[in-house]
């Protein structure tokens, strides 16, 4: 994010340039992703105002659980159909910053994998294992990321987290253990 | 009035200045000037990872530590613009502009002195403004009965998610969103659980620190990961002899930085403009009434100077309607009050009466952190330079393991991990559907106090709307909220959606 507000600030001239050839595209994809933005909302307020069918709606004198919840529900869907439909009537969209980066697979994977394997090694092996497999297997994410330099990070942040946490703050989970999931 | 603010603010020194409180005090601005140097680490998700460590705290002590990383990282921030031309927070994006052809003249060190002192000028005005103003709205908003305060939330939302940045109706599609997520968890009146699906981890609702280091971190990671910038350390090269700035300089930067600091606290008191707008604005003010507007952009110390003391006296200004009112501007002062609740002191107006300490302290705590900053960073410059070379492969890992253990912490439940996870991923597909999630914090912490009030406002009307308008502040409230809405839709008509000058930068 940092990186695209330096671009915009530093080069605007050469990216206006840039973009002007490929305008047509360009509307097609970013117009495409607000259907999408404006889809996802609609279904959001349609699930809420569903599931919010089932508590008691009261009247507006006596409101029950449910009544606040399809009102937002129902605004929800208003407002992803407004979304869809500003998409559809609008001249030209001048962000491109909507358009989708080249899709960084590892990196997504590794860095919602590292949290993940927290989750199984804390529960199964403690606080020591769980870290450095958390820190090591998201450290991979990274380009410029090494096994090396990987390891060394995932042992370092081990020692300060282990010494931090366990020493200090006297988090509950245990260093080792032998659990279940 | 003066004089019992006074005594107040003596008093508060006495809360801010015990070793304790100090201690936090000086940790939270410190750890907020480390992380505003750090490219790529932003201050919400900092905030978000220290919020379960200062559960065992005092409340006092947390909050002052919490907003001092706020304001920490403001002063930290500018460095990474000025020497860097990166802007790693968006309030010192336009520093850029012409601080870094400064930097480029070989007159960084300049920019940066005078963005210490600019920072400390609109920094103390924002905090006398909080002094003196703060009592006087909770006066006023003492006598708010249910419909008032629904009617001045419904105006905080929507300033907060229309005027903050990128689409103004996907901003309120976030607000909503956020309103929403405030449901999940058992009703308030009827213990119905609501929006749980069964998971009985989900009745007590979303967790807060979940939600911010969800979209916050796992989301702002996932987005910035492999696409941050190589640093150039040509011009980082900065002794403390350099940064102080000549007597042309500092003639030159005068007014500027007091026009700047002027608007800044305008900007702090309209509810959803905050430090980055304020920044912007004062930044092209400045350059429209110079003499030479030529200037700007090639290294004019007003365009450090004014657009620093803005950002500055905005962000202290941002705490007047959190304290006072307990309506935040902004997601990082949603997270604050979020903070406040979960150690037990509810946020409004009658917070400062009930916790006095709480809220002359941190005004106190203003003060001795500001002092603090400057003499942080005027000496310690080629510390801060140092931390600029940290690459971001061994910024987020870290950061991650941070977020794990402190979500866990919570509640000592992996459950809570996994809803961290959940978010985050969420988070991401709304980035790339180009939706700011600063938002989504805002109505998850007002959200059940808006619903509490609407009901019970309905309940004393006997379930007639037209009370919101019969009043005669709430109708006031309404009114502005209408306009707001109404502006929009003109802009937006006039310009025909293009975009204004504050720039698309998420957090």
């Amino acid at each position: 994010m940092t990186q695209k507000l330096g671009y915009e600030l530093a080069l605007p001239l050469k990216t206006a340039i840039l973009w002007q050839g490929v305008e047509p595209l360009r509307n097609l994809l970013t117009q495409k992703k607000d259907y999408y933005a404006g889809g996802l909302m609609t279904l959001i307020g349609l699930g809420a105002v569903l599931e919010a069918r089932h508590y008691n709606v009261g009247t507006l004198f006596h409101m029950g659980p449910g009544f606040f919840p399809i009102i937002l529900g129902v605004i929800m869907t208003c407002l992803g159909m407004l979304i869809a439909g500003v998409a559809a009537t609008a001249a030209a969209v001048d962000d491109d910053q909507l358009i989708m980066p080249k899709p960084e697979w590892r990196a997504w994977l590794c860095i919602l994998a590292g949290p993940a394997l927290f989750i199984v090694l804390g529960n199964l092996g403690g606080l020591i294992p769980a870290t450095f497999a958390c820190v090591f297997v998201s450290a991979m994410g990274d380009r410029d990321s090494t096994v090396k330099s990987a390891l060394i990070l995932a042992t370092g942040v081990t020692i300060c987290g282990v010494a931090l946490f366990s020493y200090l703050l006297q988090v509950s989970l245990p260093m080792w253990r032998w659990g279940s999931l | 009035m003066i004089y019992s603010a006074l005594t107040d603010l003596w008093y508060g020194f006495g809360v801010a200045l015990e070793p304790h409180n100090l201690m936090f005090c000086f940790l939270g601005v410190l750890i907020g000037n480390i992380v505003g140097v750090l490219p790529g680490m932003g201050v919400l998700a900092t905030i978000s990872i220290l919020l379960p460590l200062t559960f065992g705290m005092k409340p006092v002590a947390a909050i002052l530590m919490l907003a001092g990383v706020f304001y920490g990282a403001q002063y930290g921030g500018a460095i990474c613009s000025i020497l860097l031309n990166l802007p790693c927070h968006p309030p010192h994006a336009v520093t850029c502009l012409d601080g870094y052809p400064m930097t480029k003249q070989g007159r960084g060190g300049v920019a940066l002195g005078i963005t210490v002192i600019a920072s400390f000028v609109g920094a103390s005005w924002g905090i006398t403004e909080m002094t003196f103003l703060a009592p006087v709205l909770v006066q006023v908003a003492l006598k708010f009965g249910p419909s008032e305060v629904c009617s001045l939330m419904l105006l905080g939302l929507l300033a907060g998610s229309t005027l903050a940045r990128g689409s103004p109706i996907k901003g309120v599609a976030m607000t909503v969103f956020g309103l929403l997520l405030g449901i999940v968890g058992a009703d308030i009146e009827t213990g119905t659980p609501r929006f749980a699906f069964g998971m009985t981890e989900l009745d007590d609702g979303v967790e807060i620190v979940a939600l911010a280091l969800g979209l916050f971190g796992i989301a702002e990671f996932m987005n910035t990961v492999n696409q941050t910038a190589a640093i150039d350390t040509k011009y980082t090269n900065i002794k403390l002899r350099d940064m102080w700035p000549s007597k042309a300089d500092f003639k030159q930067a005068f007014w500027p930085m007091l026009r700047g600091t002027a608007l800044g606290s305008l900007c702090a008191l309209i509810p959803g403009t905050g430090p980055t707008i304020a920044s912007f604005v004062s930044y092209a003010v400045e350059k429209k009434i110079s003499k030479t507007p030529e200037r700007f952009g090639h290294g004019a110390i007003e365009g450090v100077a004014c657009p620093e003391a803005s950002t500055h006296s905005s962000v202290q200004g941002d705490f007047i309607p959190t304290m006072s009112l307990g309506i935040p501007g902004d997601a990082v002062m949603a997270l604050l009050l979020g903070a406040l609740t979960i150690q037990g002191i509810v946020p409004g107006p009658q917070l400062i009466s009930q916790h006095p300490d709480v809220f002359w302290g941190l005004v106190a705590s203003f003060w001795v952190g500001n002092i603090m900053l400057v003499i942080l960073n005027v000496p310690m410059i080629g510390l801060w330079v140092k931390l600029l070379t940290i690459p971001y492969r061994y910024l987020y890992p870290s950061a991650l393991f941070f977020i794990c253990i402190g979500v866990y912490s919570t509640n000592n439940d992996m459950f809570q991990v996994g809803e961290t996870i959940a978010i985050g991923i969420f988070g991401y597909i709304l980035l790339q559907l180009g939706f700011h999630p600063a938002p989504i914090l805002l109505g998850f912490v007002l959200g059940p106090r808006f619903e509490e009030n609407f009901r019970r406002a309905m309940l004393i009307s006997r379930g007639d709307l037209m009370v919101f308008v019969e009043r005669p502040i709430s109708a006031f409230f309404v009114t502005l909220s209408a306009l707001l809405i109404l502006t929009q839709i003109f802009v937006r008509m006039r310009t025909n959606g293009k975009s204004d000058i504050i720039p698309r930068a998420a957090e």
